[in-house]
């Protein structure tokens, strides 16, 4: 599970992300929902351990991001923004390279890289080279880098970006499938995807959560879009109050 | 440990399929072999014009190591200078340009295992080039008799020599995500540490010591003409050891910042 607590970051003057916290369960898919530029990838890659906050803290299964960072990175599996491809590798090589690099036993390199394969439905670019890969093929290979190591928490930045609709649905079946047992954060911009994979939502602008809430608790018909659009068209200072939205999207719809 | 393999390997796996590995050895060998024939063409006229005059004690006075393997050994450090750069350039900058950076940050490896694979994998890359280079003291071995002791210390020199210049350019390459920024300026630092000296007869005693210590021909020179000194194998660790500490500290910064 992924506890974030009271996450600050900025960058000289400008800050990143403001007191940003929200927690993901076992087994729950959060969709970490927000515009561009709301700090989506920031606050992702301090839960990573990529970059550190300038305040507060991550908890990785109970483990300190920041403390006890090698543990809790073991634990990790993560894909940012643009797949992390070495262009000259193949990507069997390129994929036994991350295994090793994780923290994968010798012995079973060969088995995770070849699970990950099929999972991942690479069986066909297994042996080509990353840097001829498609789009779509290169985040699943993303995706199988992620894996590969088979962490209990998976980090995925717009997993779904710049993709066709088939490939897209494809990449969400694969989300899907992965996140039985485990802990997955993914970001998006696209609302629909987050009604259609995650269990929760966590709603971010201009660096504040705004909204952090289960979907089964939205009422059905709210459209994810009004919530979405009047959360952040507030601009409140304070974090919202989850039941006051929801009350005041749904009396929209009424 | 097991780490720092993995990522020696790969890297060097990366610069035989880049394939800068080859182009790199090609242009260090070509050269060396215009030098070196250059050399034993100027060495054999020497011989002839001394033999036609007569003159016993200037013939006697020749000798292979000081007319050809001293002159090549500096010419090949020259050429270091510019090489050395381009293969360091893309050890850090182009992870961070293409987004592998991440990866390579955020799986459980210290920062101290990254800097010292990487670095393992480009001295191989440079050492291979300069045992390469042993065949032109071997065609010296076939066809005449220069002093092999003083080309073991001449060859180990250059040997520390590429080390500290590969050292210097993982720092500069660590240091932005633009590789013609990162050879640029190890160039700088590596044309820097040639000609320091120079201004030495003019300042005080102690201050001319001082840039004749961190000159680089100061040292090499003396190997190169077999003289292997404490002082010099210490002072090409010690650029090392520095080198490596700061691009730790700038990798390290990376993630702490």
């Amino acid at each position: 599970m992924i506890e974030v607590k009271n996450l600050n970051k900025s960058y000289g003057d400008f800050v990143a992300i403001r007191d940003v916290s929200f927690t993901a369960e076992q087994g729950q898919i959060l969709g970490f929902l927000g515009p561009n530029g709301a700090g989506k990838t920031t606050t992702m890659r301090i839960i990573t351990g990529f970059m550190p906050a300038t305040s507060g803290s991550v908890l990785i299964d109970g483990l300190d991001s920041f403390r006890q960072s090698l543990e809790a990175r073991r634990r990790i599996g993560y894909l940012p923004e643009s797949p992390p491809l070495y262009n000259e590798m193949r990507v069997r090589g390129y994929l036994r390279f991350v295994a090793k690099l994780r923290g994968v036993e010798r012995s079973q390199v060969e088995d995770a890289v070849a699970h990950v394969v099929n999972a991942c439905g690479l069986q066909a670019v297994a042996d080509r080279i990353c840097g001829q890969l498609s789009k779509g093929y290169r985040q699943r290979v993303g995706l199988a880098q992620a894996l590969i190591h088979n962490p209990p928490v998976l980090v995925l930045d717009e997993p779904t970006i710049g993709l066709d609709p088939r490939q897209i649905h494809e990449i969400r079946e694969l989300i899907r499938g992965f996140a039985k047992d485990r802990t997955v954060v993914l970001s998006t911009h696209i609302l629909p995807e987050v009604s259609q994979i995650c269990d929760k939502v966590v709603i971010i602008n201009e660096g504040r959560v705004v909204l952090e809430e289960s979907l089964a608790k939205i009422p059905a018909g709210t459209s994810l879009e009004d919530l979405f659009l009047s959360t952040i068209a507030k601009e409140h200072h304070e974090p919202i109050d989850a039941e006051e939205t929801l009350e005041e999207v749904g009396a929209g719809h009424a | 440990m097991r780490n720092t393999l993995t990522i020696a390997a790969k890297e060097l796996q990366s610069y035989f399929v880049q394939p800068i590995a080859y182009v790199v050895m090609a242009v260090f060998l070509l050269l060396g072999g215009w030098f070196f024939f250059v050399l034993i063409r100027r060495f054999d006229l020497l011989m002839h014009i001394y033999a036609a005059m007569g003159n016993q004690q200037a013939l006697q006075g020749l000798n292979l190591n000081e007319a050809v393997i001293s002159p090549l050994l500096q010419d090949l450090s020259i050429v270091l200078v510019i090489l050395v750069p381009a293969i360091t350039m893309r050890t850090f900058a182009e992870e961070k340009r293409v987004g592998t950076y991440e990866l390579l940050l955020t799986a459980p490896v210290r920062t101290g295992e990254i800097v010292a694979g990487k670095f393992l994998a480009s001295a191989t890359l440079v050492l291979i080039m300069i045992a390469l280079s042993g065949i032109y003291p071997l065609i010296l071995a076939i066809f005449g008799n220069p002093e092999m002791g003083v080309i073991g210390a001449a060859w180990l020199g250059m040997a520390l020599l590429a080390v500290a210049f590969v050292s210097i350019g993982l720092f500069t390459s660590s240091l932005t995500q633009n590789q013609i920024i990162a050879a640029i300026s190890c160039f700088g630092v590596l044309l820097l540490l040639y000609v320091i000296s120079w201004p030495a007869e003019l300042g005080s005693a102690t201050l001319g010591d001082v840039l004749r210590y961190l000159a680089l021909p100061e040292h090499f020179d003396q190997m190169i003409k077999g003289v292997i000194d404490t002082t010099d194998i210490v002072y090409f660790l010690s650029v090392i050891l520095v080198a490596l500490f700061l691009t730790q500290r700038s990798v390290e910064s990376a993630r702490w910042r």
